[in-house]
């Protein structure tokens, strides 16, 4: 990890009337990270990343973005960066092409028409660019989202849940994009999604809010562990699938017991023989299902949230 | 900056809306020439028979020139609607279209981002009256000539030679672009408040309706407050063709005006620096 930040976020705070969007909330992104910003609907993800793009002046906090403090440095800022904000919204009575060259002159910058097609090509739009995007599909306007992001090649690149409305392969196709970016273009990346398994797939550090506040925060590797893993085992008998494992290492790592199933916290390791053991003693396993602590827990606040 | 302007007025003749004002006059002022052609003579008539029993007329009364003044009378209350229909969705359509975001991410300041709106703003304005005078005058001379100008005040009638007309005119004119940019200047500041283009278009017109209502009410307090409304001024294109000229009183309409044109404009700067984009 590259310790030059460039993104750093202490104290953010937003209150629209009584509701605080965003609370007392610290962010720091690295240079070549791929970041995940993670919660579920309504977390405030959306209003921290329109204040990074000083979309929404922030009521408290402070955001340095290249070392710069962005309030006093907007426009030297945003010129490194390229971004989508939420649904991906165009000049629909224009052509994709003309909403590209749009963009590159209000950045101040002359795009090429070979650059615009470039990025057409990059996200697959190169055969519609002289469609009007009023005539384009959620997915297709998703698409060009990210090629206006893309047009004026910046340093850091936020993605506010780019994959929303595209079908597996226009994820898989995203997620390969944000790879190439960083990897090969080596750009920061800044991903919000309300999907963990998404940044799990592309983010090496990552963030997770709910009601505008950090919950959990750290680098991906270490914030999945296996070691964490809660493995529920759905047996035919419950009761004597316990009485079985009493005097055995297991039984310390029996977490709960719900109806017919056996949660156990164990590592991957330890699942074949636990189910060889059961199955061994004519206790039928109907199921096994592994879940990740944090998993379960981003589902738990996803749920309350929804 | 140029180049704002120039992506702000390419948006505007870009949408369909544009050109309903444009087609507006284009279909209206046609058929006004069209029934003066066949009742001209007969107004005319009317207008001046009470005068014809103590003068002689004699030239050509029915003219582009006479019927260019009776139109801008009549459209010059109308066309703050057309212009509002544009101006009205300079800032709120970026809000309804949720483009605010892709201008506002952009390494520009939001005082030029409004500076290029309210320039196009002005310019589709002027644009229109431009339109507006060449409908009227221009095929108003194409039809019927050029001629003397009869004007009926209420202090009495005036009769302009033919050759003292047409720059009154072009004055005329633009005084009234002058009148339709503090629409426009309204219409935004309105726009730069909401989220959907029609509140203010129907907002900038209701204002309009008002202050001509207050001002048309024989009241002491209305007429107290007459000279502090933008629509006091409006009319004052009318000053042109007064004779002797009150120059004063041209230049004092002309300047308060570019006032409310330049308060319009800096109350829309102000909002819009402090405004959250939330579309």
């Amino acid at each position: 990890m590259n310790s030059e930040k460039v993104i750093e976020v202490s104290g953010l705070s937003k209150k629209f009337k009584e509701v605080r969007a965003v609370n007392n909330l610290n962010i720091n992104v690295h240079k070549g990270d791929v970041f995940g910003f993670l919660g579920p609907n309504g977390a405030g993800k959306s209003t921290t990343i329109r204040m990074l793009l000083s979309l929404i002046n922030p009521d408290q906090g402070k955001i340095k973005i290249f070392n710069k403090s962005l309030s006093k440095n907007r426009i030297e800022i945003l010129r490194k960066i390229g971004a989508i904000v939420e649904s991906p919204d165009f000049y629909g009575y224009l052509s994709a092409y003309k909403n590209l060259e749009i963009i590159g002159k209000i950045s101040g910058k002359e795009i090429s028409g070979k650059r615009i097609m470039e990025v057409l090509e990059m996200v697959g739009l190169d055969k519609r660019y002289k469609s009007k995007v009023k005539t384009y599909s959620h997915g297709m306007k998703q698409r060009l989202g990210i090629a206006q992001a893309l047009i004026h090649n910046p340093d850091l690149i936020i993605l506010d849940e780019p994959t929303t409305g595209l079908d597996p392969q226009g994820m898989k196709e995203i997620r390969d994009l944000i790879i190439h970016l960083s990897k090969d273009e080596k750009k920061t990346i800044f991903l919000s999604s309300h999907i963990l398994y998404e940044v799990e797939l592309v983010a090496n550090r990552m963030i997770i809010i709910n009601k505008g506040a950090t919950i959990i925060e750290g680098e991906v590797k270490d914030l999945l562990n296996t070691a964490d893993l809660k493995v529920t085992f759905e047996v035919n008998d419950p009761h004597k699938a316990k009485n079985l494992i009493q005097d055995k290492i297991w039984f310390s790592k029996l977490d709960s017991v719900v109806d017919n199933k056996l949660i156990f916290n164990i590592t991957t390791d330890e699942i074949p023989p636990l189910n060889r053991y059961f199955v061994e003693n004519a206790v039928d396993v109907k199921a096994i299902v592994p879940k990740r602590s944090l998993e379960e827990f981003f589902l738990n606040i996803t749920e309350s949230a929804g | 900056m140029l180049t704002l302007i120039k992506i702000e007025i390419y948006k505007i003749f870009k949408k369909w809306r544009t050109y309903i004002s444009f087609i507006a006059i284009g279909v209206l002022i046609p058929i006004i020439h069209i029934a003066m052609m066949i009742e001209g003579e007969h107004s005319i008539d009317y207008m001046t028979r009470n005068l014809k029993q103590s003068f002689i007329f004699v030239g050509n009364l029915l003219n582009g020139y006479l019927i260019s003044y009776v139109i801008l009378n009549s459209l010059v209350v109308h066309i703050p609607f057309l212009i509002a229909l544009v101006a009205g969705d300079l800032l709120a359509g970026e809000a309804t279209a949720g483009t605010y975001r892709i201008i506002i991410t952009r390494p520009v300041s939001r005082f030029k981002i409004i500076c290029s709106k309210f320039f196009a703003g002005i310019f589709y304005t002027n644009l229109l009256v431009l339109f507006l005078a060449v409908m009227s005058l221009g095929l108003g001379i194409l039809i019927f000539g050029t001629g003397e100008l009869i004007v009926l005040k209420s202090s009495g009638i005036i009769i302009f030679e033919r050759g003292d007309v047409f720059w009154r005119f072009l004055a005329a004119y633009a005084f009234a672009s002058l009148s339709m940019s503090v629409v426009a200047g309204l219409a935004f500041l309105f726009s730069s408040l909401v989220e959907n283009a029609i509140g203010p278009i129907v907002s900038t017109m209701a204002i309009i309706i008002i202050f001509i209502i207050i001002s048309a009410i024989n009241v002491e307090f209305f007429q107290s407050i007459r000279p502090y409304l933008f629509t006091t001024y409006m009319n004052s294109w009318r000053l042109l063709f007064d004779n002797p000229l009150n120059l004063k009183e041209i230049l004092e309409s002309a300047l308060i005006l570019l006032s409310h044109s330049a308060i319009f404009f800096a109350a829309t700067v102000y909002i819009f620096n402090k405004k959250d984009i939330l579309s």
